[in-house]
């Protein structure tokens, strides 16, 4: 029987060797240098606030892979050779397979920042970045200030992470409002203020010049391109995004741009190799979604995906309505359908917040046929299965704000904001009316 | 793994983990007022006792308060779980052993050698901790304490206290509190309060009450039917009678109703004493509890075991009791034997016939095993192989069961063990109460935690904070709802997942156990290929 090997033991690789397994009995081997088991890389924050321990990440106890013929390789795959179908490894071993699964993931991404390598300069992507951290930054004794470069979503975990231990935090973002590129104005600066509310150094439309050293080879202070500001610090975090993790593919005749180029049947250019995952990225893009989508969820559907096309039935990665999900400190955010930081053409926003700062929605509609686009949901819950019934049957802006508590998923006895986000709404469009 | 970072991981003493001033302060009142509680203990002849209690128990209460406030308000509203692994206490560490042995002794002591702490015999006065306690038990119930008014008292402190803390915790999550409100009430009212006025009553010639907690059901409460209870209750007049019959009607009429429209969280986290004092003293143990499947495997044999254990020495005790001339008991030993033996049978027979598929195969083949036993039991007892109801007599069942479930499980091992192994090891293994209302709950129940569609990273924050053991994140990653006979409803994973996608509902039974291969948000085309 063919012999199918994964590099990677992320959500991707994994979710695929799973739904293999259960079409069939093919041999399967994962490979990773990272750990041994796969664990919940969305996870690896709580692991240093204390709020689990290592094990806990794991979804699946030990015993899981053996009993259901999983074979796991720890290993570097250093070099490809699709001709003979062998993988090479580091220490000098070789695996060959018959089909291939590259589901490599990220690396955080540096952009040549003088002092980039230094000893205390870190992203936060993989086990070992957190063992990193837990020695450079231990606690606020050790470390007694970090900068983290970078306003996405490692970036706020990281400063939630370290805030966690009383470290100080000085957080540089190079737009002028956290995360403002993804999202609406009105939600990026309730985020802002949250931020600051954490006791979060944040320094907007700040940019990294560079890190300057001690005479130990570890960091010693940032400056800040702007204002040429030096902030003394111990820690850097590099958290300005991810990007594919495949250097090592770039000397095999498997085609890659930023990331391993795959048609929507998730096949590269090399017959029996594929590749899912962060590490994938589309030739042509799928809907209004980027080429390259490092994201937890794509990476389990393209997973389940692939395990259909490996077990004899081709089927193309074609995901349903984007949905998306992260937590800034202590708000909650969901996202389902589209909102761009900017309404697109024909279309506007609805916006509603709440006097506490912590809650809020945005709506983008179309202005034209009121049709639903997509909803920003922070400090509210709402159910996935509605709002993609609603995305599905095209429901109007008008039915969806009138029908908000069928979708609304927070626990029982929580107060509803569902009457004063009608009203709200009725007061914009009069005041649309009127003028 | 690399196990040298992990180490490093659980030895380093993050400064963030450190107390405050404040929080310095606050303990130190609530060990000086354990420090009272410890002269008395050791005999000192302490002048006015009731400003002592007072001021103990004052100690304790302030010195809890004004931690918590320290700990939770100065922060903003949210999960307040930082650096629960690296704490000694909540991470089985020294102050975790510690506690855990404290606790085992103190139970230990408690059941079985009770005049250390100072309990009187041949109607002296009492002396140590107990005789602490007389002005309360007095001011209360008119008589001088024992050690079980001792133990009532800390143990309604302890509700109390810790479970104002748990209130500030969740004071952003309006579920939790109300949870939290009821749970001290009912301690405080139905537990505390009411049996201590009871037995004020029997002081009257008229009435001999039974100790009676009325939340407390049978077999949870297990001496409901002893021939004393009984007794008591039918020579304290109406209200005794009245008593009685809500007993009964507690575990056939009201029980069922309850659990069918909401779970057993109706009583297992909202009304329950055990459970009571798991979620709010026991709440910063909650993480300690053993996921693996081997875990378990282990609680669905112990559980059930203990609940045909209770089933057994219930029926023999009211056997015993009940005579066999109609003309003195309106139920017969024999009638009531067989109408034992038609309503097991009943509930055996139309599980088997309508829930089978719903059942694993280890359930069916201990439904199987555990229904043989007592048939056969009931059959050599009819053929009159045997005098004994269960071949051993019904007092010697009622004092082991009094013994190692009573007193050992629940108490030493459930409690005394918090700090090792999680706050829920009597709820989870061995109350034959949960065992009733979880197998109702896992088929006759509208209760189930909805999972949101494909929201999941697998973080697992739901399967560590969950006090039963339930891998959580299992369900939740395939999209399944999760419905477990031992979930007790206490809303954590909900509160603790951090993307959402955890709701306690009641809803239709019909697609309440779903299973989902692919997760929404994938090709709707795929999800209906898997479906079909």
């Amino acid at each position: 029987m063919e012999h199918i090997v994964i590099i990677g033991n992320g959500i991707a690789g994994v979710t695929a060797a799973r739904h293999i397994r259960k079409l069939s009995n093919k041999p399967i081997s994962i490979i990773s240098s990272e750990t041994d088991y796969f664990f919940s890389r969305t996870a690896l924050m709580y692991v240093y606030m204390g709020h689990m321990k290592f094990e806990h990440t794991q979804p699946y106890e030990n015993w899981f892979w053996e009993k259901n013929n999983l074979a796991l390789v720890n290993g570097f795959v250093k070099t490809i050779d699709t001709n003979t179908k062998t993988l090479y490894f580091k220490d000098g071993q070789s695996l060959s397979y018959d089909k291939l699964i590259i589901a490599t993931g990220s690396k955080p991404n540096k952009y040549g920042w003088p002092g980039q390598d230094l000893k205390g300069v870190m992203g936060m992507y993989h086990k070992q970045d957190l063992e990193q951290l837990e020695t450079y930054a231990p606690n606020n004794l050790v470390c007694k200030r970090a900068v983290i470069v970078g306003g996405g979503l490692i970036g706020i975990e990281l400063a939630e992470m370290l805030n966690s231990r009383n470290i100080p935090v000085t957080f540089l973002v190079r737009e002028s409002s956290f995360w403002n590129g993804v999202l609406p104005n009105a939600e990026s600066e309730m985020i802002n203020r949250h931020i600051k509310n954490h006791h979060i150094d944040l320094r907007l439309s700040s940019n990294l010049k560079e890190i300057i050293s001690d005479k130990n080879g570890q960091v010693k202070s940032i400056i800040i391109e702007e204002t040429g500001e030096e902030i003394p610090c111990n820690v850097v975090g590099l958290t300005a995004g991810v990007s594919p993790n495949i250097n090592f593919i770039k000397s095999s005749n498997i085609e890659t741009n930023k990331g391993v180029l795959v048609n929507k049947y998730l096949e590269t250019n090399i017959p029996d190799v594929y590749a899912i995952g962060d590490c994938a990225e589309q030739r042509k893009a799928i809907g209004l979604r980027r080429p390259v989508e490092a994201v937890w969820y794509t990476g389990r559907m393209m997973g389940e995906t692939l395990a259909q096309t490996i077990c004899g039935h081709k089927t193309p990665y074609n995901p349903g309505h984007w949905f998306n999900s992260a937590k800034f400190f202590d708000i909650e955010y969901q996202t389902y359908g589209w909102v761009f930081a900017k309404p697109k053409e024909n279309h506007a926003h609805f916006h509603w917040k709440h006097k506490d700062d912590t809650k809020c929605i945005t709506i983008e509609y179309h202005t034209i046929s009121n049709e639903f686009i997509g909803i920003n949901n922070f400090g509210i819950r709402m159910r996935h299965e509605v709002f993609n019934t609603w995305l599905n049957e095209k429901r109007t802006m008008d039915y969806v704000i009138n029908h908000l508590s069928d979708a609304n998923f927070d626990p029982e006895f929580y107060k509803h904001y569902e009457q004063d986000i009608l009203k709200a709404y009725s007061n914009q469009l009069q005041i649309q009316t009127i003028s | 793994m690399n196990s040298q970072t992990n180490q490093s991981m659980s030895l380093a003493n993050p400064e963030g983990t450190n107390l405050s001033i404040k929080q310095k302060t606050a303990i130190t009142f609530g060990v000086l007022g354990l420090f009272i509680f410890l002269l008395a203990i050791f005999n000192t002849n302490l002048p006015n006792k009731a400003l002592f209690l007072i001021s103990s128990l004052g100690l304790i209460t302030l010195g809890t308060i004004l931690y918590s406030n320290n700990a939770y308000l100065t922060k903003p509203k949210g999960i307040k779980n930082d650096g629960v692994f690296f704490k000694s206490i909540s991470s089985r560490g020294t102050l975790g052993w510690i506690t855990g042995i404290i606790l085992t002794s103190f139970y230990i002591v408690l059941y079985f050698i009770p005049q250390y702490l100072g309990l009187a015999s041949n109607g002296l006065p009492n002396t140590g901790l107990i005789a602490l306690f007389d002005p309360l038990s007095k001011l209360l119930s008119g008589n001088p304490a024992s050690q079980w008014f001792v133990y009532g008292t800390l143990y309604t402190l302890a509700i109390l206290v810790f479970g104002y803390k748990f209130m500030l915790k969740y004071r952003h999550n309006r579920y939790e509190q109300l949870r939290t409100a009821s749970v001290m009430f009912f301690q405080l009212g139905f537990a505390f309060l009411i049996p201590e006025f009871m037995s004020r009553l029997n002081q009257s010639p008229n009435y001999n009450l039974p100790y009676y907690d009325l939340k407390s059901m049978w077999p949870l409460n297990y001496y409901l039917f002893d021939s004393w209870s009984i007794n008591g209750l039918l020579s304290s007049g109406s209200l005794g009678l009245l008593m009685l019959v809500f007993g009964v009607i507690s575990i056939f009429v009201v029980s069922p109703i309850l659990t069918y429209k909401y779970g057993k969280r109706w009583y297992c986290s909202w009304v329950c004493g055990c459970g009571a004092l798991a979620e709010t003293a026991g709440d910063s143990f909650r993480q300690l509890s053993s996921k693996k499947l081997s875990a378990w495997k282990l609680e669905r044999w112990l559980i059930h075991t203990v609940l045909v254990f209770s089933v057994i020495m219930t029926t023999a005790m009211i056997y015993t009791y009940l005579g066999k001339d109609s003309s003195k008991f309106w139920l017969t030993q024999s009638t009531f034997l067989t109408s034992v033996g038609v309503f097991l049978t009943l509930v055996f027979a139309l599980v088997m016939l309508f829930k089978r598929k719903e059942l694993g195969k280890d359930a069916r083949y201990g439904a199987y095993g555990y229904f043989i036993v007592i048939a056969a039991l009931f059959i050599m007892h009819y053929t009159g192989t045997t005098d004994e109801i269960f071949l051993i007599k019904a007092s010697s069942l009622r004092s082991a069961y009094g013994l190692y479930i009573g007193s050992i499980f629940s108490g030493v091992i459930g409690t005394g063990f918090y700090p090792i192994l999680g706050n829920r090891v009597w709820c989870r293994f061995g109350c034959p109460m949960a065992a009733i209302l979880g197998f109702q709950q896992r088929l006759f129940s509208k209760f189930r935690i909805t999972t949101n569609g494909g929201q999941c990273i697998s973080c697992g924050n739901c399967s560590t904070y969950c006090e039963m053991g339930i891998d959580v994140r299992a369900y939740a990653q395939k999209g399944e709802n999760i419905v477990r006979s031992s979930c007790v409803g206490c809303g954590v994973c909900s509160a603790v997942c951090p993307r959402g996608v955890l709701k306690l509902e009641n809803g239709t039974l019909e697609g309440r156990i779903n299973s989902n291969d692919i997760l929404l948000g994938n090709d709707i085309n795929l999800i209906d290929l898997i479906k079909r």
